[in-house]
């Protein structure tokens, strides 16, 4: 039954104490078969499953989960949303997102929390601009709405920023006012009640153990609840996807490693749109409860901990507290980490593979949770036509061999 | 953050080092004669495992010198340290304590390895 959510519906629920909302989604036991099996219930994969069903007829689809529904990578991020990347491949592939973004919460009659708040891009010396202001003129060509701010104008939008008084000054900005934040784990929940409804089995505290094939064919996964067979198989599962890929035989170009975040004590509205700096690693935004959230770097090394090093964590905060001084004394709540998958370009692989009927989603590395309407929306395309959507096809793995790399680096580097 | 024991200086704290990525990595000896396939697989390709990894770290605020290290990527835990002209170990000297692909167990996260 379709669950509506509305003005009436809450003070209905209300009147009862909130006790009577019923499941968002059923939690059945694994078929013996399906047409498409998604490895990974983040919202990459529940979203892949939601399109698969609605917009490419697919009936008979699981996503399979080895914990809880976004307890991976889409509860761990920052929530940063924007599309104001470099090359022409990204700003099409995260313009994508971003366009679903803004219906996304009628689009599934569930509020995404989509605040387009803004994102700001510091520049912190001469390079820095020289990058940012070639970025800005890319981003135009592209239809997109990025502009450079002065100093002035960075002031205006920032009070609380120290921009003179430190060891490397704020000399501008880019800026992008569709960008924004968006609440983590409605994107899960949301697309996961739309799928459900459509029919798919969302099948949760089940770990997908290896993908079984014959002859460079899928044939299904072996996992904690048996064996499913399946002739499609779409793997979403960021960090730990080259560990999946070889259970099939398929290496991937991904490294994997801790990505940590952590938010203060809630406070007064502060700051009220996404900063963001590369040169000094600092990124923040403050939540709707207060807390400022916060993201760091990577660990230098591969590892599945998700953990973190400490130092990682004291470099951002020591920026953060060189930028905002108001910042100086406040606690921190808490600290995480996700493990992310990183490509040697900095840009995800949506693609098939040698293996007929696997397909990848993967090497979002530390900046996927942006695209995840629209990650998930080619990924279906691909998976259902099994070739890709034109927005995603310079995303194949073929470009680590032919060389239509998709250079990132510079428009992420560490603050993706 | 770990500690890890430079076969030259002794056990510092890790943010002393930087890391090399996987160990034992041979150039192709005919770049000339190899596919484009073969050629990417050596230029972008790196074993990622979740488990026993051989890896290079370079002391680069110590001695600056270079060594191999082989450690339990879901743990963090360094199982050996070798100097770059020592053979490779052997994989089954080491005890991979993984049941699972992502080793952990059906609920709850990778912190579990480390706790325990
Ligand atoms: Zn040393």
């Amino acid at each position: 039954m379709k669950k509506k959510y509305s003005i009436t519906s809450l003070i209905q629920n209300s009147l009862s104490d909130n006790e009577n909302w019923g499941k968002m989604w059923r939690s059945p036991n694994p078929k013996k078969h399906y047409d498409v099996v998604i490895v990974g219930g983040g919202g990459h994969g529940l979203g892949t499953a939601y399109y698969l069903a609605k917009h490419h007829g697919v009936k008979n689809i699981a996503v399979i989960e080895k914990g809880w529904l976004g307890s991976g990578n889409t509860g761990r991020n920052t929530t940063i949303i924007r599309s104001n990347y470099l090359w022409d491949e990204s700003a099409h592939l995260y313009d994508h997102a971003v366009k679903l973004w803004e219906n996304l919460s009628e689009d599934l009659n569930y509020n995404m929390m989509f605040s387009q708040r803004g994102v700001l891009n510091l520049a912190h010396n001469e390079h820095d601009i020289k990058e940012i202001k070639r970025r800005v003129s890319a981003n135009r060509l592209n239809g997109l709405d990025t502009m450079w701010l002065d100093k002035k104008e960075i002031k205006d939008l920032v009070p609380i920023m120290n921009t003179d008084n430190l060891r490397y000054p704020v000399l501008g900005a880019a800026y992008q006012p569709r960008g924004g934040v968006a609440r983590h784990d409605a994107v899960a929940w949301g697309y996961a009640m739309r799928a459900d409804e459509l029919g798919v089995d969302i099948i949760q505290n089940c770990e997908v153990k290896g993908i079984k094939t014959d002859n460079y064919k899928v044939e299904g996964v072996e996992t904690t609840k048996g064996f499913i067979k399946s002739s499609k198989i779409g793997v979403v599962a960021s960090g730990h996807t080259s560990v999946l890929a070889a259970t099939a035989g398929v290496r991937l170009p991904l490294q994997s490693r801790p990505l940590q975040a952590l938010v203060s004590e809630p406070i007064k509205p502060v700051i009220n749109t996404v900063v963001m700096s590369n040169a000094v690693h600092a990124y923040v935004s403050q939540s709707d409860k207060g807390e400022l959230v916060i993201g760091a770097g990577t660990d230098g090394y591969n590892s599945f901990t998700q953990r973190g090093g400490y130092d990682v964590i004291e470099e951002t905060v020591r920026a953060i507290v060189e930028l905002y001084p108001i910042f100086g004394k406040m606690k921190m709540l808490r600290q995480w980490g996700g493990i992310v998958d990183i490509c040697p370009d900095a840009s995800p692989i949506i693609s098939k593979c040698d293996v007929e009927g696997l397909y990848f989603n993967c090497g979002w590395g530390t900046g996927g949770f942006k695209a995840t309407p629209g990650s998930a929306n080619v990924f279906a395309h691909t998976i259902a036509k099994d070739e890709p959507h034109k927005i995603n096809a310079p995303f194949a793995l073929s470009r680590f061999s032919d060389g239509r790399l998709i250079d990132e680096h510079g428009a992420a580097a560490v603050a993706h | 953050m770990i500690l890890i024991k430079c076969p030259y200086c002794g056990e510092r704290d890790q943010s002393e080092f930087e890391n090399g990525g996987e160990a034992h990595v041979i150039r192709p000896k005919n770049p000339e004669s190899l596919s484009d396939k073969d050629w990417g697989e050596y230029v972008f390709y790196r074993n990622n495992p979740k488990g026993i990894f051989y890896e290079r770290w370079v002391h680069s605020h110590g001695c600056k010198k270079w060594f191999n290290a082989v450690r339990n990527t879901s743990t963090d835990q360094i199982l050996k340290v070798y100097k770059v002209n020592e053979k490779r170990p052997d994989l089954s000297e080491f005890q991979n304590t993984l049941k699972s692909p992502s080793g952990e167990p059906s609920v709850g996260s990778g912190n579990f390895a480390v706790k325990k």
